[in-house]
């Protein structure tokens, strides 16, 4: 069973146990005279010494695993809501469909409209919706993987809920994070959210074709991101138009790790 | 937001501790937290909601923030940037994302109450052997 919510997860299962931690020795108790008065309580001091996401983060590693096994690229998109994050994996998968298979998983509190509005590219889409949650977790993206086939040289998109706060601190497995920024937004946002833009591999400055009409600095914005991240990729693009399109498609394709995931595991299957 | 998950995923390991090692109730928890962490003044306000109805419930939560050093590979030096988020070697100017430290999130240590008239007795005549130097 699951340990998360109690459902019958048939993955990897992860349950910590380590039993290096000191167990409680009568020795180890703080004497007080007065027991359980004024927060002065006798108690035994236990050594644990492990990161409060751990469980995410085993998820997380199983996830990445198994995307390594199945010879997925695996990308998680951050932004905040509106930036264009559906507009251009629509226009993302039209341009890779003839080129290799492609899957999604949609993340959002609520319905389904942007999984619809994927699916009507013909490639698999799982929606997750997340209620209250203001991102998605490890454990829900492994569920999601079981809905998906997952075929060899396959990239999937993870399109997470648009909040460029949350997200950044959850590893779902994925090969790299990108981070889309539209130009509609205000070039300091990677110094006002600098999480989201350290986590990533990639950083989209989307809706260029606006930028005749806005006073966004793309130059200042890039400089702002690499302060935060001095290996950040830097693509440029409009999905409505086309521009930036073929770059963003070549490092999709180039982008490290993906042919040394893919090739790798289609050479050790082979 | 995500405090509340953290605070949760904190809980959840807790509690898990705490039962395997029979305890009644948790009376402190010890975290190490990163500056660039961000979250220690909201899960010190989210942690008693998360805490509610659990062994954790009145837990003193004690936060140990960890300040934010980077490694600087031309310098070859541990170095502290200017301001949080300015990856670069405060002398000489270059990016250094390597962060050393100022990310963690750690669990360090738990205080568990036992309970009562178990491991409470085994703890009172094992102090009264110490005192009476009979051990």
């Amino acid at each position: 069973m699951c340990g998360v919510c109690g459902c019958s997860y048939h993955g990897e299962h992860h349950h910590h146990h380590d039993h290096d931690h000191e167990h409680h020795h009568p020795r180890d108790h703080h004497h007080h005279g007065h027991a359980r008065s004024e927060g002065h309580v006798p108690h035994d001091l236990v050594r644990i010494e492990k990161d409060i996401l751990a469980r995410n983060d085993a998820y997380a590693n199983a996830n990445r695993d198994r995307l390594a096994e199945a010879g997925v690229f695996a990308v998680n998109i951050v932004s905040s809501p509106g930036s264009g994050k559906t507009t251009l994996l629509i226009k993302t998968i039209e341009m890779l469909k003839p080129m290799l298979p492609v899957a999604v998983i949609e993340g959002d509190q609520e319905t389904s409209l942007d999984a619809e509005r994927v699916r009507s590219t013909g490639v698999p889409t799982v929606q997750i919706n997340t209620g209250r949650g203001c991102h998605l977790d490890a454990h829900m993206v492994g569920h999601a993987l079981d809905d998906l086939p997952l075929p060899r040289n396959s990239i999937l998109f993870v399109e997470n809920v648009g909040n460029l706060v949350c997200p950044a601190g959850f590893d779902l497995g994925e090969a790299h994070k990108v981070a889309i920024l539209s130009v509609t937004e205000g070039d300091d946002k990677p110094l006002k959210y600098p999480d989201a833009f350290a986590a990533a591999s990639a950083v989209v400055l989307s809706k260029i074709d606006l930028l005749p009409h806005l006073d966004f600095d793309a130059d200042r914005c890039i400089a702002h991101a690499r302060a935060i991240n001095p290996d950040i990729a830097v693509l440029q693009l409009s999905a409505r138009s086309g521009e930036g399109m073929a770059r963003w498609i070549d490092w999709l394709i180039e982008a490290p790790g993906l042919a040394a995931q893919t090739q790798g595991a289609a050479h050790c299957h082979a | 937001m995500h405090e509340m998950t953290i605070a949760t995923a904190l809980v959840d390991q807790v509690c898990h501790q705490a039962a395997s090692l029979g305890a009644a109730r948790v009376a402190e928890i010890n975290l190490r937290m990163g500056v660039l962490s961000g979250i220690a003044r909201s899960l010190y306000f989210c942690f008693p909601s998360a805490a509610r109805d659990t062994l954790c419930e009145g837990a003193r939560l004690n936060i140990d923030e960890v300040p934010l050093t980077v490694l600087c590979t031309y310098c070859d030096a541990i170095k502290t940037p200017a301001a949080l988020y300015n990856f670069r070697c405060p002398d000489c100017g270059r990016p250094t994302p390597k962060v050393l430290t100022g990310r963690e999130m750690q669990l360090v240590s738990i205080g568990l109450v036992p309970l009562d008239g178990i491991v409470a007795v085994a703890t009172a005549q094992d102090e009264k052997q110490q005192q009476t130097g009979t051990r």
